[in-house]
């Protein structure tokens, strides 16, 4: 997993509320057997006609936004445990997520590929969408040592909480692969009883 | 301390708790299958680490096969090699695979509480959301990403904080013809698709006592859809009938033993809850959803709520459908009876008996998607098959199927389907196609008509 400390990006706003997993990667898209190139299919059906050209109206083929950040509806990455969901944004560029809830097996997944999930109240939410929307070419920064989210333009200065321990292993590019089989004897000793 | 069933559940199962972190969960009994589970392999291998328990993992092929023709070659050439993968990564690390053409193979979610696999008071996981099917046995089990199914290959154990405790009670009788999913379409009409947020749910009350396991299955399947990690229900003596017997159930002193565990389990009187909801069954009435979320959802005899927010109307626009609008006698092209939710022996049985002598409307397609292949020989000895041929429905063999069209089974775009399943997302069941989720009653009913109609004033035979 790659280290994350620090993002200063531009940032890219989706209002769509319920976002499930289903519609970051649909299911016919799930056949691959690695976890490379996702990022092409990623919210296919909202992207791509069935013919295969852009939809213009949707966020990702407008050419006036990019970014590493997306901030999306509350209850993002709903639905399927998918992890697919997860590899499809990372592959696509996103290191940071900006919802006001996520649904928890998203968040785990996300966090596990080196994404971060970052919850904020939903009026701040809205705040950020509306800007974004109509300024395109706003920096958001995120510092992850201090856990603080900003977006000086309009004077936002958030905090987010993160568990330490997951803090922990974005910042040193760490797994719970590591960890538990550092664990080893604790396990086999449980598994004894 | 009094405790809940969830407490009591998972404090026997914590190996180790991270000062200021998460805990180690110990996980009984691992089930795979071929959509989630490639790229964790290939991350044992990778690492060089070999599987912790392979004694402790089942695999099957359910989500990404055909329901015609299993015993050829798979036609489609990447689902052909995800499952020939799923049978290789078994093979190499003395997995058991219930394989395609196996009389155990099934959705992961039938195989495994009829085998006798699922029992009360584990923990258990899969690269599944509906993984929650199995708390309907006193079981914590809930879905998992990739990562962590790599995780559990590696350690048997999981990281995680332990979730807050939510128990939704519903005391009294249900109406005629309410049906176990009217029951949680109608809790997550009421809560929303976020509710659950952080939480286990447990469901209790009189509605739930009564229920059969295949009712209280349906239940804790679409616990996820409320967007908590798991539900459970407290065993008691219809969760022990039900398992006692079965091919991995434990036998002799070994049962006993067990038994006597199993029944401390259910939550101890004056237990705390972090949040608790009260419903009355009098309320619930066969429901519908209309929306593009399993919380969009309307007492059938209802009409689409006129709110107003863009999700909403994005939602209505992709459904082809206005506010205020009734659904009944909507016309229905495709009915689909299957899925981890509703594909038990006890859901075709409803099925059957509504259907008993008539004919499917002739402009509907109608698939009988069976959750396992055990169910299907139980549809054949029963004489259901003949019933379900004799109206004019489609028996296939079992799988996931048009849950979530990953196989050749969807559902053409701009068609509603009346559906069994858990999700009606965007594109779910095929892009561009809709869905309706109900009960099986009321998709059967729909396949007669041809079009959504009021079950409650149907008298059952
Ligand atoms: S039937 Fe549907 S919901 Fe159930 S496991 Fe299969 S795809 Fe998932």
């Amino acid at each position: 997993m790659e280290k994350f400390t620090k993002l200063v990006s531009r940032a890219i706003p989706l209002p769509i509320e319920n976002v499930d997993t289903d519609q970051i990667i649909p299911a016919r898209f799930l056949k691959a057997t690695s976890k490379a190139g996702f990022g092409e299919n990623l919210f296919r059906d909202w992207r791509f006609h069935k013919d295969g050209s852009s939809k213009e109206d949707f966020i990702l083929n407008n050419s006036n936004y990019s970014g590493k950040i997306l901030v999306a509806g509350e209850n993002f990455g709903c639905g399927s445990s998918r992890e697919h969901a997860a590899w499809a944004l990372e592959d696509y560029g996103f290191k940071v997520i900006i919802s006001s809830y996520f649904a928890d097996i998203f968040r785990g997944n996300a966090l596990n590929n080196g994404i971060l999930p970052i919850k904020i109240e939903k009026e701040k939410l809205t705040l950020l969408l509306q800007h974004l929307d109509q300024n395109p070419n706003a920096e958001i920064e995120v510092d992850l040592e201090h856990q603080t989210l900003s977006l000086a333009e309009i004077d936002l200065k958030e905090t987010f909480e993160i568990d330490p321990y997951k803090k922990m292993c974005l910042i040193n590019g760490y797994d719970d692969i590591d960890f538990l089989l550092s664990k080893k004897e604790a396990i086999a000793q449980f598994e004894m009883q | 301390m009094k405790k809940t069933l969830f407490d009591k559940v998972w404090d026997a199962h914590v190996v180790d708790t991270v000062p200021n972190g998460p805990q180690i969960l110990y996980i009984d009994k691992h089930l795979i299958h071929e959509v989630t589970s490639p790229q964790a392999f290939a991350e044992l291998e990778q690492r060089g680490i070999p599987l912790a328990r392979p004694d402790r993992t089942v695999a099957t092929a359910d989500h990404n096969v055909p329901t015609i023709n299993q015993h050829l070659t798979i036609k489609d050439a990447l689902s052909r090699k995800q499952v020939a993968m799923l049978t290789e990564n078994c093979e190499r690390h003395g997995v058991t695979l219930y394989g395609l053409g196996h009389p155990y193979q099934g959705i992961v979610h039938v195989m495994a509480p009829e085998l006798g696999i699922t029992q009360p008071g584990m923990t258990m996981v899969c690269g599944d959301s509906h993984t929650s099917t199995h708390g309907a046995f006193g079981t914590i089990a809930f879905g998992i990403g990739t990562s962590q199914v790599a995780q559990v290959f590696a350690s048997q154990c999981l990281l995680l904080n332990k979730p807050k405790k939510m128990r939704i009670t519903v005391n009294g009788n249900l109406g005629p013809n309410v049906l176990p999913k009217d029951v949680i379409l109608y809790i997550i009409a009421q809560l929303g698709t976020n509710s659950g947020t952080g939480h286990f749910v447990e469901y209790a009350g009189e509605v739930f006592e009564n229920m059969s396991m295949e009712g209280r299955m349906t239940v804790c399947n679409m616990s996820i859809e409320m967007g908590a990690r798991g539900g459970m229900i407290a065993p008691d003596q219809t969760t022990f009938d039900y398992v006692k017997g079965r091919e991995f159930a434990p036998q002799g002193e070994d049962w006993n033993k067990k038994l006597a565990y199993w029944k401390t389990l259910p939550t101890d009187p004056g237990a705390e809850f972090d949040t608790e909801y009260e419903f009355d069954a009098a309320d619930i009435a066969p429901m519908i959803t209309y929306g593009t979320n399993p919380g969009m959802g309307i007492k059938i005899t209802e009409h689409i709520p006129e709110l107003d927010d863009t999700s909403f109307n994005k939602s209505l626009s992709y459904m082809g459908l206005k506010k205020g609008q009734s659904l009944l006698d909507h016309p229905i092209n495709y009915v689909f009876i299957g899925s981890c939710t509703n594909s038990r022996i006890e859901d075709f049985r409803m099925v059957a008996s509504h259907i008993k002598g008539k004919k499917k409307a002739p402009n509907v397609t109608a698939l009988i998607v069976p959750g396992s292949q055990q169910v299907a020989k139980q549809i054949k000895e029963e004489g259901l098959e003949e019933i379900f041929e004799n109206a004019g429905f489609e028996i296939r063999q079992s799988g996931c199927s048009a849950c979530l069209g990953m196989n050749e089974d969807k559902i053409p775009a701009g068609e509603y389907c009346v559906s069994t399943s858990n999700r009606n997302f965007e594109g779910r069941q095929g892009p561009g196609a809709r869905t309706f989720l109900t009960s099986p009653l009321v998709a059967a009913a729909t396949a007669v008509e041809g079009k959504v109609v009021d079950v409650s004033q149907i008298e059952m035979v």
